[in-house]
């Protein structure tokens, strides 16, 4: 059995204005085959109007142990959210 | 389409795999860990890639969603039987999609087991070598065109009966290619069941043709939800661990509440005399399955097994060249990005 193809993960804009979205990976030879094979597996449906691929082996996630440390600083920052500030109802456009 | 819960009970399109795709994990698992990852799945949190997880849990998902694709890929095969046969170019046109669907089915869940760290290859091989089971249904062969409408329509049916749930699948990956599987698999009933009323609609001997289609794929579709829930030892940890949302027993009573009506619009008889209607319990009762069949084909004495097994190593080794054509390629073009 011989060595898979390189994986790619793949990103489909949905449609023009909207982001790029993970949907799922592959395996291809090359980037320009991941995308050939990416709108056979991913976009039978015209699920997309433009498609990324990326080497799997080139992202780099944070470590879910460490997700404490991560995020949890912000969540006592409330004041960085404009409901955390009382405002007269008399004072408009604010 | 389809999942698992055990070693020794094998529901749809994932049974019975012995051999493991990794190692167990080194380091051992304290009961602390356990809890949490409990109680995480408990909270309907989703399990990812990264997170850690019980090394049961891993194995049991590489097995159910390996599974799963090899009966994706392998299902590919009966129906391509009669992609050029198709009465029509519509029925043709057709077929083919629904093919293509398969195979991308197969795709997904490859790459969702993957996730779990199994390489593709190791999967595929395993396949090959005959190690890894896959749903029994598709060592049936399709004799007749309404072969394909009753596969599309009963065996389709059961994949969605069973399919839906894992929507809802505690491990993320799994239950993100299902919700896209389930998407594409409306259409796949649709199209078998429009197939069955066109034939019932018609002349005499396609209407026989379609009784007889059913009459052989009725009762493997039954068995497609796997062992009843008095012989599935797995069912409970799999529950447990909100892989399975349903036993296996309560999947089956409801494709057949709902499928037994809809042969009844088509004027067709379920070929089970024992069949009757439970007012008291509100259900349709079926008569006993017979479980040494299913045993059997799953042991490889269906009518097809080796057959299936042939195709997808003959399929798989006239590929090579392209494969090894397509590294080279790949190879020969970053030599020459990089000069």
């Amino acid at each position: 059995m011989n060595a898979d193809w390189p994986l790619f993960e793949v990103f489909i804009r949905s449609r023009g204005g909207l982001e790029h979205r993970h949907v799922g990976s592959l395996h291809a030879a090359d980037a320009r085959m991941a995308i050939e094979h990416a709108r056979d597996v991913y976009t039978r449906r015209q699920e997309g109007v433009s498609l990324w691929v990326v080497p799997s082996a080139q992202i780099t996630a944070s470590d879910p142990d460490e997700a404490g440390a991560l995020f949890e600083p912000a969540r006592d920052k409330v004041y960085r959210h404009p409901t955390f500030y009382e405002i007269p109802d008399e004072v408009k456009n604010l | 389409m389809y999942h698992i819960s055990g070693k020794s009970q094998p529901p749809m399109y994932t049974q019975a795999l012995d051999q493991q795709g990794r190692e167990p994990s080194a380091a051992p698992e304290s009961p602390e860990q356990a809890a949490r990852f409990q109680a995480r799945v408990d909270a309907e949190e989703k399990i990812e890639p990264k997170d850690w997880m019980p090394e049961a849990y891993r194995q049991t998902l590489i097995r159910q969603i390996s599974q799963h694709a090899h009966s994706e890929i392998v299902g590919m095969l009966p129906e391509g039987n009669w992609i050029t046969r198709a009465p029509s170019l519509r029925r043709k046109a057709v077929l083919i999609a629904k093919v293509q669907d398969e195979g991308g089915h197969g795709m997904y869940l490859y790459s969702a087991a993957e996730t779990l760290g199994v390489e593709r290859a190791t999967l595929v091989e395993q396949l090959l070598s005959g190690a890894a089971k896959y749903s029994s249904i598709f060592n049936y062969p399709t004799l007749t065109w309404a072969d394909v409408g009753a596969i599309g329509w009963l065996v389709d049916g059961a994949a969605i009966m069973n399919q839906v749930p894992i929507c809802r699948c505690s491990y993320g990956p799994y239950a993100r290619a299902m919700v896209r599987i389930c998407k594409e698999e409306s259409f796949h009933q649709r199209q078998g069941f429009e197939i069955m009323l066109t034939l019932a609609r018609g002349s005499e001997a396609q209407r026989a043709m379609a009784q007889d289609a059913l009459n052989r794929w009725w009762w493997p579709s039954i068995m497609m939800f796997g062992p009843s829930d008095v012989a599935s030892r797995h069912t409970a940890q799999s529950m447990r661990w909100k892989i399975k949302r349903f036993t296996n027993d309560e999947l089956r009573q409801k494709f057949i509440d709902v499928t037994v009506p809809q042969a009844q619009f088509l004027g067709l008889t379920i070929p089970d005399p024992q069949l009757r209607w439970d007012e008291a319990a509100g259900h349709f009762e079926i008569g006993p399955i017979d479980w040494e069949e299913f045993q059997a084909v799953l042991r490889g004495h269906g009518p097809c097994n080796r057959e299936r097994l042939e195709a997808r190593r003959a399929g798989h080794a006239a590929g090579e060249w392209v494969r090894e054509a397509a590294a080279a390629h790949a190879a020969k073009r970053a030599a020459q990005a990089a000069a």
